[in-house]
């Protein structure tokens, strides 16, 4: 292994090697602060190494992995993220449960299955880190083992995840029976423009089935809200936030290696599950009454806008899904926070009616939480409009281009977002419940603790930045990724 | 300057209205009406300071970069149209301050933070010259109207308020679709992408397509039959300040965005279009009619004579010519203080009687003798009395309109007839007849004579010497393409414009480069704006073809 193999790879193995120094940690001592302490050094030492790794280009390392810059923006993201959900976590297991260790070791394995994704050059390491990422979150989800519904949702995460798995892999085979490598880069030559015979066709469409289950594409969304509303709030945030960025991260990798967008079966597959994903997401979530299903309906409208992007493809097209995942992940972030921070002890406070009178109790967090669902909702001045904004850019951009088919997404995309800023509106409205003092919902009269603070802080900051000023952001990202298009 | 002075004066004030009235709701109070007033001084300043300059309609501005990777810039620029209306919006503006004086008693500072931001809102719309910043002010006053609704109105408000808002926000994603759709046409022909209204001009003129994007959004705000079904209802539910700011200023926008983006951008689109428009304007004038003559409830009933009203500004901007939009801007700030004055009304009778069914009222002249010769005022303005703005510009309209079709004019005409039905109906159940309710109400405090007072002497001012409104707003309409201008040729000729008071702005020539490079190229210098340079002015207000100096476009005279 070369100098440089060793920088690209290190954010990667200090985040496996976090998760083995966390074994051996245990075997000193059980303090929950040492374990989290000892999470975030590894999270942060992850960090600064992808700084380090960035200014060398894409570096092969052995034939599963290539780590470029794309990977290692995707790495960063989801460290950050990363380091929000260990505060998060520590602060919901603090007093909940005394076995702290094996949560930690399973997060980190499950961050650094994220990394593994992002820069995945072969299906062998796809599947490596979707198993790393499956195989933690379904322990993790039923962590709370006195909780009926935390292990329904383990339950339900571990058969669906494992489905979607064998499907994967069953796509992969056919592939390799076909043209005889894995390798994405060598598919990508293999694979004539437009090939049409079965066995293509029927791998990449198994291939894109297990990628839709994990990104929650409808029809494939079934599992979502009952998953997100049974795990306990930092694993939901898990769930929706870095488990959902590295699977995108590698979608926009593998079709963009292997040329596969320009198949018009596929682009009709995908412009479909879109369509579908934004219908189903928006109109499914308009009558929950629970938090954690809105969101889990949200993100299913949420990944059907990115596919728009994702589908209009070339260098605007992975910019703009980049931006909107970055615009997306520190609004999840913080309404994750706001969740753990005012949650009691036996259930966490992800009722719609838990949060009713928040804006005459607690107006600042009320502000906050409306920032960051407005953000969800793309109303201007948040990063999620910007998102959206160059979305619907790329859309219309290749609709002029000359493939109609984009207005009927662009059509989706309008349509879907006005029904789903109902559901938004209606949390929004909960907040300003006059409720009769002395019987407001215990959850907003909870203390918010410093850490959550910061993280919401932080994240709802960021997303405002992202609003108002994103040039910078937008620059820095579109350097990182046309790395791919030269 | 002096733009981002007005809107950030509004959006200070409305934050330190809020801190002070965590301290006390009388102190929130007078904040908000000091902020008003200041912002009312501001305007006043505005109109001393106007310098005439030739060649130049924008009398004040303001360019700055915003995000360069999409060239989106900072545009706020204020030319005759948008300076009476920012004047309608620094009145009302201390109006509904007043007028939520003793109604709103709950929250009170953070009620007038949405006060102040909605009319934040509303002058970044009159003012912003970038679509993309224009589409951002259209979204965010929404938001605090939203929540005026949705917490200090009527029984159903939050069922209002959501209505309102979907309305206003699918209608308004259209438009940022067409928004997308022209700029990137004009990406197309040039190879350089801007959101610059000014370079935008003559870039797909005769597209229906993205027209009809625009004109949803216009639509819904103005609100248009078939899409004004959001206005009773939020109208009704509204808070009296809200209803206030409602009728005087938001379906104002609507209006606005016709003369100002749809006749402009796309003048022959627009010019198919008309004859649907007008019949849809003349619709709306008389449906509007029908209906309020129809309803029981007080605010429902003047909610549907706006209807009626805006009808006759859509029948004017696709006249398409001077006449008819002099006509469409009077009405603009007529209808504005007349049906605010209703709405006031409405009000002040809600907190008397506890009810707005006129089933319930009568004879309340007895009982309040000076609300009713308030009452019988604004309903002969809203009947189109003469003497009163509503006449001169509903006249203005009809007038404008018959040359440009002579049987809808004359049918709109009829609205007229029906104005007058209604306008009596309503007096007579509310005022006349039988007292049908019980106790002794207090007549007008000083506080709301002092706001009809105001309001009475704008409708008189307009009705009585237009002229000064005509003049102001004439530069700016002579340039609006295909108005033909010898129908209006009485009216006295364009004042000359004043300088541009903009920073200078260095134009780079674009070069053809793909999208995602231009994102890159955080500096903006690709995609500068290639129409809007010196001496590359946008050809289609040369289609004006009158010879008046008022066709370029110049970016000079820096300041």
């Amino acid at each position: 292994m070369t100098h440089a193999q060793l920088t690209a790879l290190l954010p990667v193995i200090l985040l496996a090697g976090t998760a083995v120094a966390l074994l051996l940690v245990q075997a000193i001592t059980r303090s929950h602060r040492v374990t989290a302490g000892v999470t975030l050094a590894g999270l942060a030492a992850a960090l600064v190494a992808v700084t380090r790794a960035l200014p060398q280009g894409a570096t092969p390392v052995t034939a599963l992995l290539t780590i470029d810059r794309f990977a290692l923006l995707y790495t960063g993201l989801l460290a950050l993220i990363g380091i929000g959900l260990t505060l998060l976590s520590f602060l919901y297991l603090a007093g909940r449960t005394r076995l702290t260790g094996a949560y930690y070791i399973l997060f980190t394995l499950a961050l650094a299955g994220g990394a593994v994704l992002a820069s995945s050059a072969h299906f062998a390491a796809f599947f490596l880190g979707l198993e790393m990422i499956s195989v933690s979150l379904f322990a993790l989800a039923a962590y709370r083992r006195d909780d009926p519904a935390g292990i329904e949702a383990g339950m339900k995460y571990l058969v669906l995840a494992g489905v979607a798995t064998a499907v994967l892999l069953f796509g992969a085979a056919l592939l390799y029976a076909r043209y005889g490598t894995m390798a994405f880069a060598a598919l990508g030559t293999a694979i004539a423009p437009g090939a049409g015979d079965p066995l293509t066709l029927a791998g990449i469409a198994l291939v894109v089935a297990g990628i839709g289950f994990k990104l929650t594409l409808a029809p494939f969304h079934l599992w979502a809200p009952d998953v997100y509303e049974g795990a306990p709030a930092p694993v939901t945030g898990f769930i929706a936030t870095i488990s959902k960025a590295a699977v995108f991260a590698l979608l926009l990798r593998l079709f963009t290696q292997v040329h596969l967008r320009e198949h018009p079966a596929l682009f009709a597959i995908f412009a479909t599950l879109a369509i579908a994903s934004i219908f189903a997401g928006n109109l499914l979530g308009l009558r929950q009454m629970n938090l954690k299903r809105v969101l889990a309906y949200s993100s299913v409208a949420n990944m059907g806008y990115l596919l728009i992007a994702f589908l209009a493809g070339g260098p605007a097209g992975a910019i703009a899904a980049t931006f909107y995942l970055t615009a997306y992940l520190p609004a999840l972030l913080g309404i994750f926070t706001l969740l753990t921070a005012l949650s009691g002890r036996e259930r966490d406070a992800d009722a719609i009616a838990d949060y009713a009178g928040l804006a005459w109790r607690r107006p600042v967090l009320a502000a906050a939480f409306t920032v960051l669902l407005l953000s969800l909702a793309g109303i201007p001045l948040t990063g999620g409009f910007i998102g959206k904004f160059y979305v619907a850019l790329t859309g219309v951009s290749a609709a002029l281009a000359g493939s109609p088919a984009f207005w009927a997404l662009v059509g989706a995309l309008v349509v879907g977002s006005v029904i789903g800023l109902y559901y938004y509106l209606r949390i929004v409205l909960a907040f300003f419940q006059r409720t009769p003092a002395g019987e407001e919902p215990a959850a907003i009269t909870r203390r918010v603790p410093d850490a959550a603070a910061i993280v919401l802080t932080l994240s709802t900051l960021a997303v405002l930045w992202l609003g108002v000023l994103p040039g910078n952001t937008l620059t820095l990202i579109s350097l990182l990724v046309e790395e791919w298009f030269r | 300057m002096i733009l981002v002075l007005l809107i950030l004066n509004l959006l200070l004030g409305g934050g330190l209205a809020w801190l002070a009235g965590r301290w006390s709701a009388s102190a929130a109070r007078w904040t908000a009406l000091v902020v008003t007033l200041f912002e009312l001084l501001f305007v006043g300043l505005l109109w001393l300071r106007l310098e005439p300059a030739e060649g130049s309609p924008w009398l004040a501005g303001i360019v700055a970069d915003w995000i360069p990777n999409f060239s989106v810039k900072l545009i706020l620029l204020m030319d005759g149209v948008s300076l009476l209306l920012i004047t309608l919006t620094a009145v009302l503006g201390v109006l509904a301050v007043l007028v939520s004086w003793r109604e709103i008693q709950e929250n009170v500072g953070f009620y007038y933070f949405n006060l102040l931001c909605v009319l934040a809102g509303v002058i970044g719309v009159f003012t912003a010259l970038d679509l993309f910043l224009f589409y951002v002010c259209w979204e965010l006053m929404l938001i605090p109207m939203f929540l005026l609704i949705a917490n200090w109105g009527h029984a159903h408000r939050k069922a209002a308020a959501i209505k309102f808002f979907l309305f206003t926000q699918l209608s308004g994603l259209l438009m940022l679709v067409a928004i997308l759709g022209l700029a990137l046409t004009h990406f197309q022909a040039t190879g350089a992408i801007t959101f610059d209204y000014r370079a935008l001009l003559g870039t797909a003129p005769g597209s229906l397509w993205l027209m009809l994007g625009f004109f949803v959004a216009f639509a819904v705000k103005l609100p248009a039959f078939p899409l004004h079904t959001w206005l009773p209802d939020a109208h009704t539910e509204a808070p009296t300040a809200g209803s206030l700011l409602l009728a005087g200023l938001l379906l104002k926008t609507g209006a606005y965005g016709l003369i100002r983006f749809i006749l402009p951008l796309f003048p022959e689109a627009a010019a198919a279009f008309a004859p649907i428009a007008m019949t849809l304007g003349v619709i709306g004038i008389l449906y509007g009619a029908v209906l309020a003559f129809a309803q029981t409830d007080f605010k429902r009933m003047v909610a549907y004579t706006s209807v009626s009203h805006l009808g006759f500004v859509l029948l004017a901007v696709f006249a398409m010519n001077l006449l008819a939009l002099q006509g469409a801007v009077v009405q603009m700030l007529a209808h504005g203080f007349s049906t605010g004055a209703l709405f006031v009304l409405a009000g002040a009778l809600q907190e008397r009687l506890h009810t707005r069914d006129l089933r319930r009222m009568g004879g309340l002249w007895t009982l309040m003798p000076r609300m009713g010769a308030v009452a019988l005022f604004f309903a002969m303005a809203a009947l189109g009395l003469p003497g009163l703005g509503n006449f001169v510009a509903e006249f203005l309209i009809l007038l404008g309109a018959y040359r440009a079709n002579m049987p809808l004019a004359a049918l709109a005409a009829v609205g007229l007839v029906f104005a007058t039905i209604y306008a009596l109906w309503l007096l007579q159940r509310a005022f006349y007849g039988p007292v049908a309710s019980e106790g002794a109400p207090r007549d007008l405090r000083p506080r709301e004579t002092l706001i009809f007072a105001v309001m009475m002497a704008a409708l008189l001012w307009l009705g009585l010497f237009p002229q000064p409104v005509l003049d102001a707003a004439a530069p700016a309409l002579h340039r609006v393409p295909g108005v033909s201008l010898h129908v209006g040729a009485y009216v006295r000729g364009p004042r000359s414009p004043a300088r541009v008071r903009e920073s200078a702005h260095s134009v780079a020539r674009p070069e053809t480069a793909p999208l995602a490079e231009h994102v890159r190229n955080g500096d903006g210098s690709v995609w500068g704006d290639a129409k809007a340079g010196r001496g590359e002015a946008p050809a289609p207000w040369g289609r004006a073809g009158t010879g008046t100096s008022t066709i370029d476009d110049r970016r000079g005279g820096a300041r």
